[in-house]
């Protein structure tokens, strides 16, 4: 088991033309059981070619209807990818993950208000995706430092999912599934709803959960844990030396008016029983201490 | 991005929004043909920088005659401005903004940001204006009204009456305060801003609703399809540092401590700076080289972490992913020989290639430190920046 995806997840990318899409969605073919589960790709000017193998189809649905795919992963360029997410809620499809990074805020305004009612979960955007490690990775993050366990990871950054799992590998410890939910303001799933799933996962004993400045998502979640979480979660918080008002890399990752800062993060996660560390070097070792 | 504030009160002319005419000046001369031109007794002279708290700072000033124009444009033209949000350098001042003066009733406040929890635009509106709306914020919260807006609808005439009347504006002007608040919110819709604030916004002696101040920020994202938001942008007003390091699609931020940091990715550049601090060092500065470095791009940034004469030790931290860290060494090596590195080099490698990386390092002849994980780096820069 694990959360969100699965080795007989099936897969489309849109985007997957593009000099990213093509990477990377080779790099998660070659990953585990990637080539039974990417089976799509979409660009409307290229209907009928394939990509190595890949057919490709002139919109989402029909790239449903002919495959069977559920989940579709974006690539898109940033001017185009909100309406690519558009695209995809229409076609009703289970999950979709956005890692274009740079997609105007007021576009995810107007993505998130369509997406209301609609059974489609949003992973992203500005995020590395997702892995289940040895069944399928759907996104940018670089396969062989994972490995199969019994951890959940949820970060808001890329490289620092990436830290998290390679400390976990240091003490032995793989991951039921990691996830990158990405550093923009307006997106799809938060910490909170990750935590939902992990806490309702049978094979997921304990989380990292991994913040960063900006907003107050770290803190809903923190006192959803503590009232609902039946696991042990451990925290960290990037940005504790960060100055008010800068955007540091993220378009999300800023101190506004004197709120989103590291250390209410921190204090508040603490507040609500989280283990956290201010050590970025000792994710895996707090983890460990507390199985 | 930000613009200054006579081009706030420009963008929200033109979306009908009432403010007190006003011209924009470069000098003392310009200044008192612009009171000239607007007429009237009373002016104000107003230091235009990207930054607030300008009045307590003696960066407004109100003259009541050409010759106090004269005397207050010279004065604030040329001064280093110092507010709580320049820092103690200050900024230089070189624009001024001559206003007619206005008669203020009331002193109130509204505001527009982008609400992630609700994850629309949120309008605030508060009776308590031309103070901090933090410190109103947090004394007394019930006194900060909140619209979440439909992205589809807009602003509702329901929903501006009701804030307006919320916030004291009497009766006779809830018309005029209702087109205020539309017009600024499809201002701020139709030119991608970030936040826009208007502190105070004023009732003035006919009980009209006017913005006296106007700050915005644009989202850095959206840039791309505004170009007249675009050609306001004052390059004066930035960080040289930080314009350079834009050229190379670097995200870099000046901070002011003594340890560079190179990064790849922005939460692990975070939390790289956070470890340095945990050890009892201070970083000099905040740098992403994104996912794409290469070994152009891995030079500019040494150049651009050399640059700041405060530096006595750079740490490198890679997590190669995608990124190999063999293609990291090689640029790192070929920067150092180009600028000729004197300060001490801390490098901490993993991931992709890590070997191969390490070994390109090792045999490079440069006296590079190698570190193991991200404390131990942390640890050896800060002993290497220290001299011990």
């Amino acid at each position: 088991m694990s959360i969100l995806i699965n080795k007989n997840t099936r897969v489309m990318t849109q985007g997957i033309t593009g000099k990213t899409g093509q990477f990377h969605t080779q790099m998660c073919r070659d990953y585990a059981n990637g080539k039974n589960c990417f089976v799509a790709g979409v660009n409307p000017k290229k209907a009928g070619e394939d990509f190595e193998g890949i057919p490709i189809f002139g919109n989402v649905i029909e790239a449903k209807e002919q495959t069977g795919a559920t989940v579709s992963v974006i690539y898109v360029p940033p001017p185009f990818a909100a309406a690519a997410i558009d695209e995809a809620v229409d076609a009703g499809l289970d999950l979709v993950i956005c890692i274009t990074e740079g997609i105007p805020v007021r576009d995810m305004i107007r993505t998130r208000h369509r997406m209301q009612g609609k059974k489609t979960i949003l992973l992203g955007p500005n995020c590395p995706g997702v892995i289940t490690p040895d069944e399928i990775k759907i996104g940018i993050m670089p396969g062989h430092i994972h490995k199969k366990g019994r951890i959940g990871v949820v970060s808001r950054s890329g490289t620092l999912t990436y830290e998290a799992a390679g400390q976990l590998q240091e003490y032995g410890l793989g991951q039921s599934t990691v996830v990158g939910i990405g550093g923009d303001p307006v997106s799809g799933l938060k910490h909170i709803d990750v935590l939902r799933l992990f806490n309702d996962d049978p094979d997921t004993d304990a989380v990292i959960m991994v913040g960063e400045i900006g907003g107050d998502a770290e803190e809903t979640c923190a006192r959803w844990i503590k009232d609902h979480m039946r696991k042990p979660v451990v925290g960290f918080i990037a940005g504790v030396t960060a100055p008010p008002g800068k955007r540091m890399g993220h378009a999300g990752a800023i101190i506004s008016g004197g709120k989103g800062t590291a250390q209410e993060k921190l204090s508040v996660m603490e507040a609500c029983g989280i283990k956290v560390t201010r050590n970025p070097a000792e994710m895996g070792k707090l983890l460990k201490s507390v199985l | 991005m930000n613009i200054h504030e006579y081009q706030g009160k420009e963008l929200l002319r033109k979306y009908g929004v009432s403010t007190p005419r006003g011209i924009a000046c470069f000098s003392v001369d310009e200044a008192v043909q612009a009171a000239q031109q607007l007429g009237g007794k009373v002016w104000v002279v107003k230091a235009q920088i990207h930054a607030g708290g300008r009045g307590k700072g003696g960066g407004v000033k109100v003259a009541k005659s050409l010759e106090q124009v004269r005397g207050h444009a010279s004065e604030i033209l040329g001064m280093t401005l110092i507010t709580h949000q320049t820092g103690p350098e200050g900024r230089l001042v070189k624009r001024l903004l001559i206003e007619e003066g206005a008669e203020i009733k009331k002193e109130l406040y509204v505001g527009m940001v982008v609400d992630r929890g609700t994850q629309r635009v949120a309008l605030m509106a508060s009776s308590e204006g031309g103070m901090d709306i933090e410190e109103v914020a947090a004394q007394t919260p019930e006194k900060i009204h909140k619209v979440f807006i439909d992205p589809i609808a807009g602003l509702k005439d329901s929903e501006a009456d009701d804030i307006a009347r919320k916030i004291g504006v009497p009766e006779q002007s809830i018309a005029q305060a209702r087109s205020f608040m539309q017009g600024l919110y499809k201002a701020f819709d139709e030119s991608d801003a970030s936040l826009a604030e208007i502190n105070p916004l004023i009732l003035d002696g006919n009980d009209r609703v006017i913005a006296l101040d106007a700050k915005f920020n644009f989202d850095s994202n959206a840039l791309y399809r505004r170009p007249e938001i675009v050609a306001m942008r004052d390059l004066d007003e930035e960080d040289p540092a930080e314009i350079e390091a834009s050229k190379f699609d670097l995200a870099y931020i000046s901070l002011d401590g003594n340890i560079g940091c190179l990064v790849n990715g922005a939460g692990l550049a975070m939390a790289t700076m956070d470890v340095i601090k945990l050890y009892g060092g201070s970083p000099a500065n905040f740098l992403d080289v994104g996912g794409g470095a290469t070994t152009e791009k891995v030079t500019e940034a040494f150049k651009l972490m050399l640059r700041n004469p405060s530096l006595e030790a750079i740490l490198v931290n890679i997590f190669g992913g995608i990124m190999k860290c063999d293609v990291i060494a090689t640029g790192v090596v070929a920067a150092a020989r180009q600028v000729d590195l004197k300060v001490p080099l801390v490098v901490r490698m993993k991931g992709t290639n890590e070997d191969l990386g390490k070994k390109i390092l090792a045999e490079s002849g440069l006296p590079i430190i190698a570190a193991s994980n991200m404390a131990d780096a942390a640890q050896k820069v800060v002993s290497a920046a220290t001299g011990k």
